[in-house]
């Protein structure tokens, strides 16, 4: 984008909209940038976004609560991983393509190597009994974790009686889960129809 | 030679469309995914899948690089890194360019609609995962009791979820499952 006018003021980039009203928010460096992603990245396990909000709003004070807040929301907004979202949009206000780029490698670069290492492991070794005993038990408890993060979004829906909306994602769970059914078909009949049950409810 | 270039391929425009499709972060998709390796492909046993979902649970970094391993499994590095740049690249790109734009339709009304619409949409792909994930990984009454266990520290106590998963981990080392 305007990554040459961002250049001429490195030392000063454009401060994100609600910095000039709170002149105790930190702007990070390109450095600061990296580092910051890739020590929530680090120490993300089972997702990313929880240890995001604590490093970035408290310890860093990169941005205020409301500020991530209207971030989250358009990261939820756009397709994809929320928090790959996140390190591109932060990293392009502050620096343009350059802030993008040192936010996504610190998030990324670091725990994709892992995962090449644990799959190199797991391809060459996972047959082996000790590791095929231990993945049983890994994976039974990943399982127990997934359903409890299923359940914690379910239930806003079930408690506040949304019941158009637990519809919709009671079909959806049958079609994608049950029925496996491909989730472009899927996804292409229920997002429509589940956007203009928000659009009629809105008032 | 051919089959793999072929593979890679087929990697590459699988995540590009799961790069769009994953409303509600990366793990909406993996029923899609589990459709595609297993079903589909045949490039891993159901098992294998889980194991390699199960892994990535327990490491580091965000959600969506379960499917960097996926791609390992299924064509070494250059798989991995396949996977990895056709899922995030294309929503990146989206991301780039509307990053300055949000601002203009923020406070829309359709704006709202759409992003409402979404969330009881990935609820119910989260219930499909959790589905999937849950009938591959528990053939017997002592899984399900490490599924059950698992499922009531994470939900019920504020204990991180690395003690449960290490501790199912240490209770399959010990051949008791």
């Amino acid at each position: 984008m305007s990554d040459g006018a961002d250049s001429s003021s490195l030392a000063r980039p454009r401060p994100p909209s609600a910095a000039a009203a709170h002149p105790d928010l930190v702007i990070p460096t390109l450095g600061e940038l990296f580092l910051g992603f890739f020590k929530i990245t680090m120490s993300g396990f089972g997702g990313v976004l929880a240890f995001a909000r604590r490093e970035f709003v408290i310890t860093r004070r990169w941005m205020t609560p409301d500020e991530f807040n209207d971030l989250f929301a358009l990261c939820q907004f756009l397709p994809g991983p929320n928090i790959v979202n996140l390190s591109i949009i932060y990293g392009v206000r502050l620096y343009g393509v350059r802030g993008a780029a040192a936010a996504l490698v610190g998030l990324l670069g670091p725990p994709v190597l892992l995962m090449i290492g644990a799959g190199m492991a797991y391809t060459r070794y996972g047959e082996l009994p000790l590791f095929r005993n231990g993945l049983t038990g890994l994976a039974a408890a990943a399982a127990g974790l997934l359903i409890a993060t299923a359940v914690q979004m379910a239930e806003p829906l079930v408690r506040k009686e949304r019941s158009l909306q637990l519809a919709v994602a009671i079909v959806t769970f049958a079609a994608i889960g049950v029925l496996e059914w491909p989730m472009l078909t899927v996804l292409l009949v229920m997002v429509p129809i589940s956007v203009a049950l928000a659009w009629w409810r809105r008032a | 030679m051919k089959g793999e270039i072929e593979t890679l391929v087929a990697l590459a425009l699988l995540f590009t469309l799961l790069s769009f499709l994953s409303v509600g972060g990366a793990i909406s998709a993996m029923p899609e995914i589990h459709r595609q390796a297993v079903d589909l492909h045949h490039w891993m046993s159901d098992r294998e899948f889980v194991d390699l979902v199960a892994i990535a649970q327990a490491a580091p970094g965000p959600n969506v690089l379960f499917v960097t391993l996926i791609g390992q499994h299924v064509a070494g590095v250059p798989g991995a890194l396949v996977a990895t740049v056709f899922m995030c690249g294309p929503a990146c790109v989206v991301a780039f360019f509307i990053a300055r734009a949000f601002d203009r339709f923020r406070d829309r009304p359709w704006r709202a609609a759409i992003q409402a619409g979404l969330v009881p949409v990935s609820i119910g792909l989260i219930c499909a995962t959790a589905l999937i994930i849950a009938r591959s990984a528990n053939h017997d009454w002592k899984t399900f009791a490490v599924t059950a266990a698992t499922f009531a520290v994470t939900y019920w106590t504020r204990i991180s979820p690395l003690y449960a998963l290490g501790a199912a981990t240490a209770v399959g080392l010990a051949g008791l499952l």
